[in-house]
Protein backbone atom coordinates (compact mmCIF):
# COMPACT_ATOMS: atom_id res chain seq x y z
CA UNK A 1 0.00 0.00 0.00
CA UNK A 2 1.39 3.56 -0.45
CA UNK A 3 2.26 6.07 2.29
CA UNK A 4 -0.35 8.79 2.00
CA UNK A 5 -3.45 7.06 2.68
CA UNK A 6 -1.88 5.00 5.73
CA UNK A 7 -0.39 8.34 7.06
CA UNK A 8 -3.81 10.30 6.31
CA UNK A 9 -5.62 7.07 8.25
CA UNK A 10 -3.33 7.42 11.04
CA UNK A 11 -3.25 11.22 11.79
CA UNK A 12 -7.01 10.88 11.96
CA UNK A 13 -6.63 9.02 15.11
CA UNK A 14 -4.19 11.52 16.62
CA UNK A 15 -5.69 14.37 18.49
CA UNK A 16 -4.74 17.75 17.43
CA UNK A 17 -1.46 19.17 19.05
CA UNK A 18 -0.43 15.99 20.63
CA UNK A 19 2.75 15.03 21.99
CA UNK A 20 4.16 12.36 20.08
CA UNK A 21 6.54 9.55 20.14
CA UNK A 22 6.98 7.58 16.68
CA UNK A 23 8.53 4.45 17.46
CA UNK A 24 10.19 2.90 14.09
CA UNK A 25 9.37 6.33 12.15
CA UNK A 26 11.31 5.71 8.75
CA UNK A 27 12.19 8.60 7.47
CA UNK A 28 10.12 10.68 9.73
CA UNK A 29 7.01 11.65 6.95
CA UNK A 30 4.58 10.69 9.41
CA UNK A 31 5.90 13.21 12.19
CA UNK A 32 6.17 15.58 9.76
CA UNK A 33 2.84 15.29 8.54
CA UNK A 34 1.61 15.57 12.10
CA UNK A 35 3.53 18.57 12.74
CA UNK A 36 2.42 20.40 9.85
CA UNK A 37 -1.13 19.14 9.88
CA UNK A 38 -2.27 18.39 13.14
CA UNK A 39 0.13 21.03 15.11
CA UNK A 40 1.50 17.93 16.72
CA UNK A 41 5.22 17.73 18.50
CA UNK A 42 7.26 15.07 19.65
CA UNK A 43 10.24 12.46 18.69
CA UNK A 44 10.64 10.06 16.51
CA UNK A 45 12.99 6.70 17.12
CA UNK A 46 14.81 4.89 14.42
CA UNK A 47 17.99 2.53 14.04
CA UNK A 48 18.84 3.15 10.67
CA UNK A 49 21.59 5.68 9.49
CA UNK A 50 19.98 6.35 6.37
CA UNK A 51 16.71 6.90 7.92
CA UNK A 52 17.79 9.41 10.77
CA UNK A 53 19.57 11.27 8.20
CA UNK A 54 16.55 11.31 6.13
CA UNK A 55 14.42 13.03 9.58
CA UNK A 56 17.27 15.41 10.17
CA UNK A 57 17.18 16.85 6.60
CA UNK A 58 13.29 17.15 7.27
CA UNK A 59 13.83 18.82 10.95
CA UNK A 60 12.14 16.45 12.53
CA UNK A 61 13.36 15.32 16.26
CA UNK A 62 15.18 11.89 16.03
CA UNK A 63 16.77 9.42 18.00
CA UNK A 64 18.94 6.51 17.17
CA UNK A 65 17.70 3.96 19.55
CA UNK A 66 16.92 0.14 19.31
CA UNK A 67 13.80 -0.63 20.54
CA UNK A 68 14.78 -4.05 21.47
CA UNK A 69 16.68 -2.31 24.58
CA UNK A 70 13.10 -1.13 25.42
CA UNK A 71 11.39 2.27 26.31
CA UNK A 72 13.83 2.81 29.68
CA UNK A 73 14.61 6.47 28.53
CA UNK A 74 10.69 7.53 28.16
CA UNK A 75 8.76 8.33 31.47
CA UNK A 76 5.25 6.81 31.99
CA UNK A 77 2.36 8.66 30.08
CA UNK A 78 5.18 11.21 29.09
CA UNK A 79 3.80 11.42 25.32
CA UNK A 80 -0.12 11.59 24.42
CA UNK A 81 0.39 9.10 21.58
CA UNK A 82 2.80 6.57 20.91
CA UNK A 83 2.83 5.04 17.12
CA UNK A 84 3.65 2.23 16.27
CA UNK A 85 2.96 2.00 12.52
CA UNK A 86 4.84 -1.10 10.34
CA UNK A 87 7.28 -1.42 13.74
CA UNK A 88 5.65 -3.95 15.74
CA UNK A 89 6.76 -6.95 13.20
CA UNK A 90 9.88 -6.32 13.69
CA UNK A 91 10.36 -6.48 16.91
CA UNK A 92 11.46 -9.74 18.82
CA UNK A 93 10.43 -8.38 22.14
CA UNK A 94 6.73 -7.30 20.97
CA UNK A 95 4.97 -8.02 23.58
CA UNK A 96 6.91 -5.98 26.03
CA UNK A 97 7.31 -2.88 23.21
CA UNK A 98 3.45 -3.20 23.34
CA UNK A 99 3.22 -2.86 27.20
CA UNK A 100 5.85 0.08 27.14
CA UNK A 101 3.85 2.02 24.51
CA UNK A 102 1.34 1.68 26.59
CA UNK A 103 3.19 2.75 29.56
CA UNK A 104 4.59 5.75 28.02
CA UNK A 105 1.84 7.09 26.02
CA UNK A 106 -1.98 7.71 27.22
CA UNK A 107 -2.84 6.68 23.51
CA UNK A 108 -1.39 3.93 21.58
CA UNK A 109 -1.44 3.09 18.15
CA UNK A 110 -0.30 0.07 15.90
CA UNK A 111 -0.19 -0.82 12.39
CA UNK A 112 1.05 -3.94 10.94
CA UNK A 113 0.48 -6.01 7.99
CA UNK A 114 -2.87 -8.75 8.63
CA UNK A 115 -1.32 -11.99 7.77
CA UNK A 116 -5.22 -13.32 7.82
CA UNK A 117 -6.23 -10.99 4.87
CA UNK A 118 -7.89 -13.29 2.22
CA UNK A 119 -5.11 -13.40 -0.59
CA UNK A 120 -2.71 -14.67 2.31
CA UNK A 121 -5.21 -17.31 3.44
CA UNK A 122 -5.10 -18.24 -0.54
CA UNK A 123 -1.18 -18.81 -0.20
CA UNK A 124 -1.42 -20.72 2.77
CA UNK A 125 -3.91 -23.14 1.06
CA UNK A 126 -1.77 -23.46 -1.73
CA UNK A 127 0.48 -24.70 0.97
CA UNK A 128 3.13 -21.76 -0.17
CA UNK A 129 3.60 -18.40 2.38
CA UNK A 130 2.53 -15.48 1.21
CA UNK A 131 4.06 -13.03 -1.19
CA UNK A 132 1.79 -9.96 -1.98
CA UNK A 133 2.48 -6.17 -2.25
CA UNK A 134 2.10 -5.64 1.49
CA UNK A 135 4.19 -8.91 2.37
CA UNK A 136 6.64 -8.52 -0.45
CA UNK A 137 9.28 -10.96 0.92
CA UNK A 138 10.32 -14.93 0.30
CA UNK A 139 9.67 -16.67 3.96
CA UNK A 140 13.82 -16.59 4.41
CA UNK A 141 14.22 -13.23 3.98
CA UNK A 142 11.49 -11.39 5.48
CA UNK A 143 12.38 -8.69 7.90
CA UNK A 144 8.88 -9.48 9.59
CA UNK A 145 10.11 -12.06 12.29
CA UNK A 146 6.00 -11.65 14.09
CA UNK A 147 3.61 -12.65 11.84
CA UNK A 148 -0.22 -11.70 13.09
CA UNK A 149 -3.06 -11.08 12.34
CA UNK A 150 -5.82 -8.13 13.19
CA UNK A 151 -7.67 -10.93 15.75
CA UNK A 152 -4.29 -12.22 16.79
CA UNK A 153 -3.72 -8.67 18.33
CA UNK A 154 -7.34 -8.29 19.56
CA UNK A 155 -6.14 -11.24 21.88
CA UNK A 156 -2.58 -9.87 23.04
CA UNK A 157 -4.09 -6.37 23.71
CA UNK A 158 -6.76 -7.91 26.31
CA UNK A 159 -4.24 -10.50 27.81
CA UNK A 160 -1.98 -7.46 28.51
CA UNK A 161 -5.26 -5.36 29.70
CA UNK A 162 -5.37 -2.91 27.00
CA UNK A 163 -8.51 -0.91 26.22
CA UNK A 164 -8.81 -1.03 22.43
CA UNK A 165 -10.98 2.06 21.40
CA UNK A 166 -11.00 2.05 17.97
CA UNK A 167 -9.94 -0.73 15.22
CA UNK A 168 -10.27 -1.11 11.97
CA UNK A 169 -8.51 -2.38 8.62
CA UNK A 170 -7.03 -0.66 5.56
CA UNK A 171 -7.07 -1.46 2.03
CA UNK A 172 -5.93 0.31 -0.83
CA UNK A 173 -5.72 3.48 1.50
CA UNK A 174 -9.66 2.92 2.88
CA UNK A 175 -10.86 2.01 6.25
CA UNK A 176 -12.30 -1.31 6.04
CA UNK A 177 -14.74 -1.78 9.00
CA UNK A 178 -16.90 -5.13 7.80
CA UNK A 179 -14.58 -8.44 8.17
CA UNK A 180 -11.29 -6.07 8.80
CA UNK A 181 -9.66 -9.55 9.58
CA UNK A 182 -10.46 -11.00 6.18
CA UNK A 183 -11.00 -7.79 3.96
CA UNK A 184 -7.73 -5.60 4.70
CA UNK A 185 -3.98 -6.25 4.47
CA UNK A 186 -3.10 -3.63 7.54
CA UNK A 187 -4.79 -3.84 11.22
CA UNK A 188 -4.68 -1.16 12.91
CA UNK A 189 -5.24 -0.25 16.51
CA UNK A 190 -5.95 2.84 18.59
CA UNK A 191 -5.50 1.52 21.86
CA UNK A 192 -5.21 3.20 25.90
CA UNK A 193 -4.13 1.07 29.07
CA UNK B 1 41.63 28.88 3.76
CA UNK B 2 44.01 31.14 5.53
CA UNK B 3 43.30 32.18 9.05
CA UNK B 4 44.95 34.22 11.69
CA UNK B 5 44.67 34.36 14.88
CA UNK B 6 43.44 37.95 17.07
CA UNK B 7 44.02 38.46 20.57
CA UNK B 8 41.34 39.48 22.88
CA UNK B 9 42.13 41.74 26.37
CA UNK B 10 40.33 42.19 29.06
CA UNK B 11 41.08 44.34 32.24
CA UNK B 12 37.46 43.64 34.09
CA UNK B 13 38.48 41.10 36.69
CA UNK B 14 36.79 37.44 36.18
CA UNK B 15 35.57 35.71 39.49
CA UNK B 16 36.01 31.93 39.23
CA UNK B 17 34.04 28.91 40.76
CA UNK B 18 37.29 27.93 43.00
CA UNK B 19 36.94 32.03 45.03
CA UNK B 20 40.00 33.60 42.84
CA UNK B 21 40.13 36.08 40.88
CA UNK B 22 41.67 36.67 37.32
CA UNK B 23 42.99 39.98 37.75
CA UNK B 24 43.18 40.54 34.10
CA UNK B 25 43.46 38.33 30.95
CA UNK B 26 43.70 37.47 27.31
CA UNK B 27 41.56 35.01 24.89
CA UNK B 28 43.70 34.25 21.71
CA UNK B 29 40.08 33.85 18.87
CA UNK B 30 39.91 32.73 15.21
CA UNK B 31 36.68 33.26 13.60
CA UNK B 32 35.55 32.36 10.18
CA UNK B 33 32.60 33.49 7.98
CA UNK B 34 31.10 36.58 7.89
CA UNK B 35 28.73 37.85 10.97
CA UNK B 36 25.81 38.76 9.02
CA UNK B 37 23.70 41.95 9.66
CA UNK B 38 21.23 40.97 12.14
CA UNK B 39 24.15 38.96 14.36
CA UNK B 40 22.06 35.79 13.76
CA UNK B 41 24.70 33.27 12.67
CA UNK B 42 27.29 33.45 15.42
CA UNK B 43 28.40 29.75 16.28
CA UNK B 44 30.92 29.31 18.93
CA UNK B 45 33.12 26.32 19.15
CA UNK B 46 34.45 24.62 22.63
CA UNK B 47 37.85 22.74 22.54
CA UNK B 48 38.55 19.78 24.03
CA UNK B 49 41.46 18.91 25.99
CA UNK B 50 44.74 19.75 23.86
CA UNK B 51 43.15 21.36 21.49
CA UNK B 52 42.88 25.24 21.06
CA UNK B 53 41.06 28.21 18.96
CA UNK B 54 42.89 27.34 16.04
CA UNK B 55 39.62 25.02 14.75
CA UNK B 56 40.17 25.38 10.87
CA UNK B 57 41.86 26.38 7.70
CA UNK B 58 45.43 26.83 8.03
CA UNK B 59 48.25 29.61 8.67
CA UNK B 60 50.09 30.54 6.08
CA UNK B 61 54.19 31.10 5.48
CA UNK B 62 56.02 34.34 4.71
CA UNK B 63 55.13 34.03 1.23
CA UNK B 64 51.07 33.52 2.05
CA UNK B 65 51.53 29.92 1.17
CA UNK B 66 49.62 27.50 3.37
CA UNK B 67 52.07 26.45 6.11
CA UNK B 68 52.74 22.58 6.25
CA UNK B 69 50.96 20.82 8.97
CA UNK B 70 49.22 23.61 10.71
CA UNK B 71 45.51 22.28 9.72
CA UNK B 72 42.84 23.75 12.40
CA UNK B 73 42.05 21.07 14.39
CA UNK B 74 38.06 20.38 13.20
CA UNK B 75 38.80 21.44 9.42
CA UNK B 76 37.13 18.47 8.15
CA UNK B 77 33.82 19.94 9.63
CA UNK B 78 34.10 23.24 9.65
CA UNK B 79 35.13 26.15 6.93
CA UNK B 80 33.77 27.21 3.55
CA UNK B 81 31.09 24.05 1.91
CA UNK B 82 32.05 22.11 5.43
CA UNK B 83 29.10 20.65 7.88
CA UNK B 84 29.52 23.94 9.63
CA UNK B 85 29.44 25.72 6.32
CA UNK B 86 31.86 29.17 7.07
CA UNK B 87 29.80 30.60 3.73
CA UNK B 88 26.99 31.03 6.15
CA UNK B 89 28.14 31.04 9.38
CA UNK B 90 30.68 33.16 11.21
CA UNK B 91 32.43 30.48 13.31
CA UNK B 92 34.67 31.26 16.66
CA UNK B 93 36.85 29.51 17.91
CA UNK B 94 38.48 30.48 21.15
CA UNK B 95 41.22 29.35 23.46
CA UNK B 96 40.33 28.45 26.74
CA UNK B 97 41.89 30.03 30.18
CA UNK B 98 45.03 27.98 31.55
CA UNK B 99 45.75 26.81 27.61
CA UNK B 100 49.27 26.81 26.88
CA UNK B 101 48.14 28.44 22.71
CA UNK B 102 48.45 32.06 23.85
CA UNK B 103 45.08 32.71 25.93
CA UNK B 104 46.43 33.59 29.64
CA UNK B 105 47.60 30.34 31.35
CA UNK B 106 50.25 28.78 33.66
CA UNK B 107 53.53 29.48 31.30
CA UNK B 108 52.45 33.69 31.43
CA UNK B 109 53.79 35.72 33.93
CA UNK B 110 51.48 36.31 37.31
CA UNK B 111 51.35 39.97 37.42
CA UNK B 112 51.65 39.71 41.40
CA UNK B 113 55.35 38.50 40.87
CA UNK B 114 56.90 38.80 37.91
CA UNK B 115 57.49 34.91 37.23
CA UNK B 116 55.36 32.43 35.40
CA UNK B 117 52.02 31.64 36.82
CA UNK B 118 53.57 27.95 37.02
CA UNK B 119 51.11 25.94 40.04
CA UNK B 120 49.66 29.35 41.14
CA UNK B 121 47.61 30.12 38.17
CA UNK B 122 43.98 29.63 39.75
CA UNK B 123 41.71 26.27 39.09
CA UNK B 124 39.54 27.16 36.08
CA UNK B 125 36.51 25.20 35.52
CA UNK B 126 33.85 24.73 32.45
CA UNK B 127 31.40 27.37 34.22
CA UNK B 128 34.48 29.95 34.28
CA UNK B 129 35.73 29.16 30.86
CA UNK B 130 32.00 29.62 29.78
CA UNK B 131 31.65 33.17 31.76
CA UNK B 132 35.04 33.54 29.57
CA UNK B 133 33.66 32.86 26.44
CA UNK B 134 30.56 35.37 27.06
CA UNK B 135 32.22 37.80 28.03
CA UNK B 136 34.24 37.68 24.53
CA UNK B 137 30.80 37.42 22.60
CA UNK B 138 30.39 40.77 24.86
CA UNK B 139 33.13 42.34 23.52
CA UNK B 140 32.45 41.46 19.67
CA UNK B 141 28.57 42.83 20.08
CA UNK B 142 27.16 39.38 19.76
CA UNK B 143 24.00 38.36 21.68
CA UNK B 144 22.88 35.43 20.25
CA UNK B 145 24.99 32.06 19.17
CA UNK B 146 23.21 30.38 16.41
CA UNK B 147 24.82 27.41 18.06
CA UNK B 148 27.24 26.26 20.15
CA UNK B 149 29.45 23.03 19.52
CA UNK B 150 31.98 20.95 20.92
CA UNK B 151 33.26 17.49 21.48
CA UNK B 152 34.19 15.69 24.55
CA UNK B 153 35.30 18.38 27.14
CA UNK B 154 33.57 21.06 24.59
CA UNK B 155 30.73 19.57 24.71
CA UNK B 156 30.55 19.82 28.26
CA UNK B 157 31.36 23.78 27.80
CA UNK B 158 28.58 23.57 25.13
CA UNK B 159 25.95 21.96 27.80
CA UNK B 160 27.41 24.72 29.85
CA UNK B 161 26.12 27.21 27.82
CA UNK B 162 22.74 26.20 27.77
CA UNK B 163 22.91 26.37 31.51
CA UNK B 164 24.43 29.54 32.18
CA UNK B 165 23.14 31.67 29.01
CA UNK B 166 20.17 29.93 28.10
CA UNK B 167 18.76 33.04 26.47
CA UNK B 168 21.91 33.36 24.24
CA UNK B 169 21.85 29.54 22.66
CA UNK B 170 19.57 28.84 20.14
CA UNK B 171 20.80 25.43 19.26
CA UNK B 172 23.55 23.39 21.01
CA UNK B 173 25.55 20.47 19.41
CA UNK B 174 27.34 18.05 22.11
CA UNK B 175 29.59 15.34 20.68
CA UNK B 176 30.91 12.56 22.16
CA UNK B 177 30.65 14.15 25.44
CA UNK B 178 28.85 13.47 29.52
CA UNK B 179 27.17 15.13 31.40
CA UNK B 180 29.85 14.69 34.30
CA UNK B 181 33.04 12.17 34.60
CA UNK B 182 32.59 8.86 36.21
CA UNK B 183 34.83 7.21 38.67
CA UNK B 184 37.24 5.54 36.21
CA UNK B 185 37.19 8.83 34.05
CA UNK B 186 38.68 10.03 36.90
CA UNK B 187 40.92 7.98 37.77
CA UNK B 188 42.47 7.86 34.29
CA UNK B 189 42.91 11.46 34.46
CA UNK B 190 44.67 10.98 38.10
CA UNK B 191 46.89 8.18 36.75
CA UNK B 192 48.16 11.20 34.13
CA UNK B 193 48.45 13.96 36.84
CA UNK B 194 50.56 11.85 38.79
CA UNK B 195 52.77 10.65 36.43
CA UNK B 196 53.15 14.74 35.71
CA UNK B 197 53.31 15.47 39.70
CA UNK B 198 56.03 12.98 40.40
CA UNK B 199 58.32 13.52 37.78
CA UNK B 200 61.28 15.22 39.67
CA UNK B 201 61.60 17.70 37.08
CA UNK B 202 58.47 19.13 38.04
CA UNK B 203 58.93 21.06 41.01
CA UNK B 204 56.11 21.56 42.54
CA UNK B 205 54.57 23.35 39.14
CA UNK B 206 57.40 26.05 38.94
CA UNK B 207 59.60 24.00 36.70
CA UNK B 208 59.89 27.17 34.02
CA UNK B 209 61.10 29.18 37.07
CA UNK B 210 63.90 26.26 37.41
CA UNK B 211 64.63 25.83 33.58
CA UNK B 212 63.10 22.55 33.44
CA UNK B 213 60.33 20.88 31.57
CA UNK B 214 58.44 18.11 33.35
CA UNK B 215 58.71 15.79 30.09
CA UNK B 216 58.97 12.41 31.41
CA UNK B 217 55.54 13.01 32.94
CA UNK B 218 53.50 14.46 30.60
CA UNK B 219 54.81 11.73 27.89
CA UNK B 220 53.25 9.05 30.30
CA UNK B 221 49.96 11.59 30.56
CA UNK B 222 49.87 11.72 26.59
CA UNK B 223 49.96 7.44 26.72
CA UNK B 224 47.31 7.06 29.01
CA UNK B 225 45.06 9.35 27.34
CA UNK B 226 45.54 8.36 24.04
CA UNK B 227 44.90 4.69 25.09
CA UNK B 228 41.41 5.55 26.25
CA UNK B 229 40.80 7.58 22.66
CA UNK B 230 41.15 4.44 20.94
CA UNK B 231 39.11 1.18 20.90
CA UNK B 232 40.42 -2.09 21.16
CA UNK B 233 39.52 -3.11 17.49
CA UNK B 234 41.16 -0.16 16.37
CA UNK B 235 44.24 -0.82 17.81
CA UNK B 236 44.09 -4.33 16.86
CA UNK B 237 43.60 -3.22 13.39
CA UNK B 238 46.45 -0.65 13.39
CA UNK B 239 49.05 -2.62 15.35
CA UNK B 240 47.86 -5.59 16.80
CA UNK B 241 51.20 -7.72 17.75
CA UNK B 242 53.23 -6.42 15.29
CA UNK B 243 57.14 -6.04 16.41
CA UNK B 244 58.66 -2.65 16.78
CA UNK B 245 58.05 -0.20 14.08
CA UNK B 246 61.25 0.48 12.25
CA UNK B 247 60.56 -2.66 10.38
CA UNK B 248 57.70 -1.68 9.51
CA UNK B 249 59.03 -0.93 5.49
CA UNK B 250 59.16 -4.49 4.81
CA UNK B 251 56.01 -6.40 6.04
CA UNK B 252 57.86 -9.94 5.85
CA UNK B 253 60.55 -8.38 7.89
CA UNK B 254 58.38 -7.82 10.14
CA UNK B 255 56.46 -10.74 10.13
CA UNK B 256 59.62 -13.17 10.62
CA UNK B 257 61.53 -10.43 13.18
CA UNK B 258 62.48 -12.56 16.51
CA UNK B 259 61.18 -11.28 20.04
CA UNK B 260 64.31 -8.95 21.57
CA UNK B 261 64.10 -10.66 24.77
CA UNK B 262 63.90 -6.98 26.78
CA UNK B 263 62.43 -5.68 29.37
CA UNK B 264 62.83 -2.49 28.20
CA UNK B 265 63.59 -2.12 24.51
CA UNK B 266 60.83 -1.77 22.37
CA UNK B 267 59.49 -4.70 21.11
CA UNK B 268 55.70 -4.26 19.72
CA UNK B 269 54.53 -1.63 17.22
CA UNK B 270 51.85 0.03 20.13
CA UNK B 271 55.13 0.47 22.44
CA UNK B 272 56.75 2.48 19.83
CA UNK B 273 53.39 4.62 18.80
CA UNK B 274 52.57 5.72 22.05
CA UNK B 275 56.34 6.25 22.78
CA UNK B 276 56.08 8.48 19.45
CA UNK B 277 52.80 10.75 20.60
CA UNK B 278 54.21 10.97 24.29
CA UNK B 279 57.19 12.37 22.87
CA UNK B 280 55.51 15.10 20.26
CA UNK B 281 53.03 15.91 22.84
CA UNK B 282 56.06 16.46 25.88
CA UNK B 283 57.39 19.02 23.41
CA UNK B 284 54.77 21.67 23.02
CA UNK B 285 51.97 20.78 25.75
CA UNK B 286 52.54 22.51 29.28
CA UNK B 287 52.47 20.16 32.11
CA UNK B 288 50.28 22.99 34.64
CA UNK B 289 47.91 23.24 31.62
CA UNK B 290 47.58 19.38 32.03
CA UNK B 291 46.65 19.38 35.16
CA UNK B 292 43.92 22.49 34.72
CA UNK B 293 42.37 21.20 31.75
CA UNK B 294 41.84 17.23 33.78
CA UNK B 295 40.46 19.29 36.64
CA UNK B 296 38.13 20.94 35.12
CA UNK B 297 37.03 17.64 33.29
CA UNK B 298 36.57 15.87 37.07
CA UNK B 299 34.86 19.20 38.67
CA UNK B 300 32.27 19.23 35.59
CA UNK B 301 28.80 18.66 37.18
CA UNK B 302 25.75 20.48 36.50
CA UNK B 303 23.30 17.95 38.20
CA UNK B 304 25.57 18.45 41.50
CA UNK B 305 23.38 21.26 42.96
CA UNK B 306 20.26 19.49 42.18
CA UNK B 307 21.04 16.50 44.23
CA UNK B 308 22.32 14.74 41.27
CA UNK B 309 19.34 15.07 39.33
CA UNK B 310 20.07 15.72 35.33
CA UNK B 311 16.62 16.38 34.46
CA UNK B 312 16.44 19.18 37.71
CA UNK B 313 19.81 20.47 36.15
CA UNK B 314 18.89 20.61 32.49
CA UNK B 315 15.28 22.50 33.40
CA UNK B 316 16.90 25.97 32.82
CA UNK B 317 18.24 25.02 29.40
CA UNK B 318 16.13 26.47 26.38
CA UNK B 319 18.02 25.78 23.46
CA UNK B 320 17.59 22.96 20.85
CA UNK B 321 19.77 20.17 21.10
CA UNK B 322 21.68 17.88 18.82
CA UNK B 323 23.56 14.91 20.57
CA UNK B 324 26.18 12.60 18.99
CA UNK B 325 28.01 9.68 20.36
CA UNK B 326 29.97 6.92 19.14
CA UNK B 327 29.37 3.08 19.68
CA UNK B 328 33.07 2.02 20.42
CA UNK B 329 34.03 5.09 22.74
CA UNK B 330 34.35 3.87 26.06
CA UNK B 331 35.84 7.42 27.42
CA UNK B 332 32.34 9.28 26.84
CA UNK B 333 29.83 6.58 26.18
CA UNK B 334 27.13 6.46 24.09
CA UNK B 335 24.89 5.61 27.66
CA UNK B 336 26.81 9.16 29.21
CA UNK B 337 25.10 10.82 26.14
CA UNK B 338 21.69 8.97 26.62
CA UNK B 339 21.42 10.63 29.80
CA UNK B 340 21.50 14.09 28.47
CA UNK B 341 19.46 12.84 26.08
CA UNK B 342 16.82 11.55 28.96
CA UNK B 343 17.09 14.87 30.99
CA UNK B 344 16.23 16.70 28.19
CA UNK B 345 12.87 14.42 27.09
CA UNK B 346 11.91 14.94 31.11
CA UNK B 347 11.78 18.63 30.00
CA UNK B 348 10.27 18.34 26.49
CA UNK B 349 12.81 20.05 24.76
CA UNK B 350 13.82 19.72 21.51
CA UNK B 351 16.43 16.94 20.70
CA UNK B 352 17.55 15.02 18.14
CA UNK B 353 20.44 11.93 18.88
CA UNK B 354 22.48 9.71 16.53
CA UNK B 355 24.49 7.15 18.06
CA UNK B 356 27.51 6.81 15.06
CA UNK B 357 28.38 3.02 14.79
CA UNK B 358 32.13 4.08 14.06
CA UNK B 359 35.14 1.30 14.93
CA UNK B 360 37.51 4.12 16.22
CA UNK B 361 36.62 5.09 20.19
CA UNK B 362 36.60 8.57 21.31
CA UNK B 363 38.94 9.65 18.12
CA UNK B 364 35.74 9.56 15.99
CA UNK B 365 34.81 12.54 16.59
CA UNK B 366 37.43 14.19 15.11
CA UNK B 367 37.63 12.03 12.25
CA UNK B 368 35.70 11.64 8.93
CA UNK B 369 32.93 9.30 9.23
CA UNK B 370 30.03 10.00 6.41
CA UNK B 371 27.12 9.54 8.73
CA UNK B 372 28.61 11.48 10.98
CA UNK B 373 29.41 14.56 8.84
CA UNK B 374 26.39 14.45 7.06
CA UNK B 375 24.14 14.23 10.50
CA UNK B 376 25.80 17.54 11.63
CA UNK B 377 25.13 19.30 8.27
CA UNK B 378 21.97 18.10 8.33
CA UNK B 379 21.46 19.68 11.35
CA UNK B 380 23.09 22.87 10.27
CA UNK B 381 21.17 23.44 7.66
CA UNK B 382 17.77 22.90 9.38
CA UNK B 383 19.36 25.29 12.08
CA UNK B 384 19.33 27.89 9.27
CA UNK B 385 15.36 27.32 8.18
CA UNK B 386 14.99 27.56 12.39
CA UNK B 387 16.98 30.83 12.41
CA UNK B 388 14.78 32.24 9.58
CA UNK B 389 11.69 31.01 10.84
Amino acid sequence: MSEKPLMDAIARLVPPGSRVLDLGCGDGALLDHLQSTRACSGYGVEIDDAKVLACMRRGVNVLQLNLEDGLTMFGDNAFDVVLQIDTLQHLRNAETMLRETARVGRLGVVAFPNFAHWPNRLHVLQGRMPVTKRLPYQWYDTPNIRVGTHADFEVLARRNGLTIEDSFGLQEGREVRVLPNLMASTAVFRFSS
Amino acid sequence: MIVTPQTFHFSEPLPLRSGATLPAYELVVETYGTLNADQSNAVLICHALNASHHVAGWYADESGQPLARSEGWWNNMIGPGKPVDTDRYFVIGVNNLGSCFGSTGPTHLNPATGTPWGADFPVVTVEDWVDAQARLLDAMGIQTLAAVMGGSLGGMQTLSWTLQYPERVRHAVVVASAPNLTAENIAFNEVARRAIVTDPDFHGGHYLSEGTLPRRGLRIARMIGHITYLSDDVMNEKFGRSLRSSDAEDPTATAELAYRYSTQEVEFQIESYLRYQGDKFSEYFDANTYLLITRALDYFDPARSFDGNLTAALARAQAKFFLVSFTTDWRFSPARSREIVKALLDNQRDVSYAEIDAPHGHDAFLLDDARYLQAVRAYFEQTIAGTRA
